[in-house]
């Protein structure tokens, strides 16, 4: 569990800073100066496989042997609000992201918040992507096979 | 379809031999994985030539491109029904369901051909599903094996007890060298389609034109047949497909609108 925990912190820290990004160039004039990664309390994973994949589960109490379901950090209080990320995890690799929590207080939050969720959630796919072990898509031809994700993945294996 | 695939510590997957196979059919690659400890026998090797033979034959019957197919030549009168291969009556009545079961969003009879200058009757939104699922007949017979067809991004698997789920990454329509979403499966089927689709267009069969609301859906479920045409019925309908298939028993679809958002039924797995 170290690891998600590492990953959910440097998560964390992430999203905070694309909150702040967004928040500095709208030119509402935050005058506080503490840097943005000071305001963010370590996080921690508490709660064990929530034996349900569904964004915002809590935690069941269970130990984390098993390492599968659904994780939750600790909600971080930053300047914008509060923000919670919680990760699920099927055979040791994170499949989805979430923020149930995220700061809400003006319209432009919700925006921030659809712009930030899909990087993170990229991020987190991409960096596990090697370890996919077939891929579903609509453009899979015999035409453009050989530059296919499918076509690596088959050479892998390939006997 | 909700909750984790996996309910206990599964073995690494990489201790597990691994062996893929691929050939060209229907102008497309068709891949089978498998995963298991006697992967060199001959068995294998008869098993795996036997899926590959069934889609061959499947092609023969069905082919849209091959003037001698027995679709080709029933559909221009050179071939009663009753002498064609057995199977052209069995797909002929499995689109005539789906036109039915997707609320007439996918509908075989008047599609256009290939050159754009007529509509025919095109069984192909169906029949890959129809075929993949009917060749991995000859895999379920391999004990303690877990396998994986991939037939031009419509996928077909299966781990037995005590082996890790399929890994299946969603590729994203807008860049198909990244994935969208990862999903785990043990089995069952993950198919998706798109606006456009080996060059050509799903037809909003309704408006009579190529449908552009969504880029593209992929649907899990227990069958591929079906999770196929209802990802290709989705298209065509568009947005709104997800509140039709979010009733359907045994299925979920993930849908990326025209703008690029990804949108889902409420059970979708991770």
């Amino acid at each position: 569990m170290r690891r998600i925990t590492l990953w959910l912190l440097s998560t964390v820290a992430a999203l905070v800073l694309l909150f702040s990004y967004h928040t500095s160039t709208m030119g509402t004039g935050g005058t506080e100066s503490s840097p943005v990664a000071g305001a963010v309390p370590r996080p921690a994973v508490t709660g064990g496989p929530s034996g349900d994949d569904g964004a915002g589960s809590v935690g069941g109490g269970t130990t984390g042997q098993q390492g599968n379901g659904t994780y939750r950090g600790s909600v971080v209080r930053t300047r914008w609000g509060p923000i919670q990320v919680t990760i699920t995890v099927a055979s040791r690799k994170i499949t989805n992201v979430a923020v149930p929590i995220y700061p809400n207080g003006n319209p432009r939050d919700e925006e921030i918040n659809s712009y930030a969720l899909p990087i993170l959630r990229q991020a987190t796919l991409d960096a596990q992507s090697a370890d996919i072990d077939t891929v579903s898509g609509a453009t899979v031809t015999s035409d453009g096979y050989h530059e296919s994700l499918q076509a690596a993945i088959d050479a892998a294996h390939l006997s | 379809m909700t909750g984790p695939i996996m309910s206990t510590r599964m073995p690494e997957t990489a201790a597990i031999p691994r062996r893929a196979w691929v050939e060209q059919i229907m102008g497309l690659p068709v891949s089978i994985h498998l995963r298991g400890a006697a992967l060199g026998s001959s068995r294998v090797e008869r098993q795996i030539a036997a899926v590959f033979a069934d889609l061959r034959h499947a092609d023969r019957v069905f082919s849209t491109y091959r003037e001698d197919s027995d679709l080709s030549r029933w559909e221009r009168g050179a071939l009663p029904l009753a002498d064609a291969d057995p199977t052209l009556a069995v797909v002929m009545e499995l689109c005539e369901q789906a036109r039915l079961r997707t609320e007439g969003w996918f509908d075989a009879r008047r599609l256009p051909d290939r050159r754009g200058d007529r509509l025919r009757y095109d069984p192909s939104g169906l029949v890959k599903g129809w075929a993949v699922k009917r060749a991995a007949r000859h895999l379920t017979g391999l004990v303690e094996t877990s396998w994986c067809i991939n037939a031009g991004g419509d996928v077909l698997v299966y781990a037995p007890a005590g082996q890790p789920p399929w890994r299946v990454g969603i590729e994203d329509p807008a860049n198909p060298a990244r994935v969208l979403r990862i999903i785990a499966r043990a089995g069952g089927a993950v198919a998706t389609s798109g606006a456009t689709h080996r060059g050509a267009h799903i037809i909003d069969p309704y408006a009579g034109r190529a449908a552009t609301a969504v880029r593209a859906v992929t649907v899990v479920g227990p069958d591929l047949m079906w999770a196929d045409v209802y990802a290709t019925a989705a298209v065509a309908r568009g947005p709104q497909a997800l509140t039709w298939l979010a009733d359907v028993d045994g299925y979920e679809a993930l849908l990326v609108d025209r703008l690029g958002a990804v949108h889902s039924t409420p059970g979708w797995p991770g």
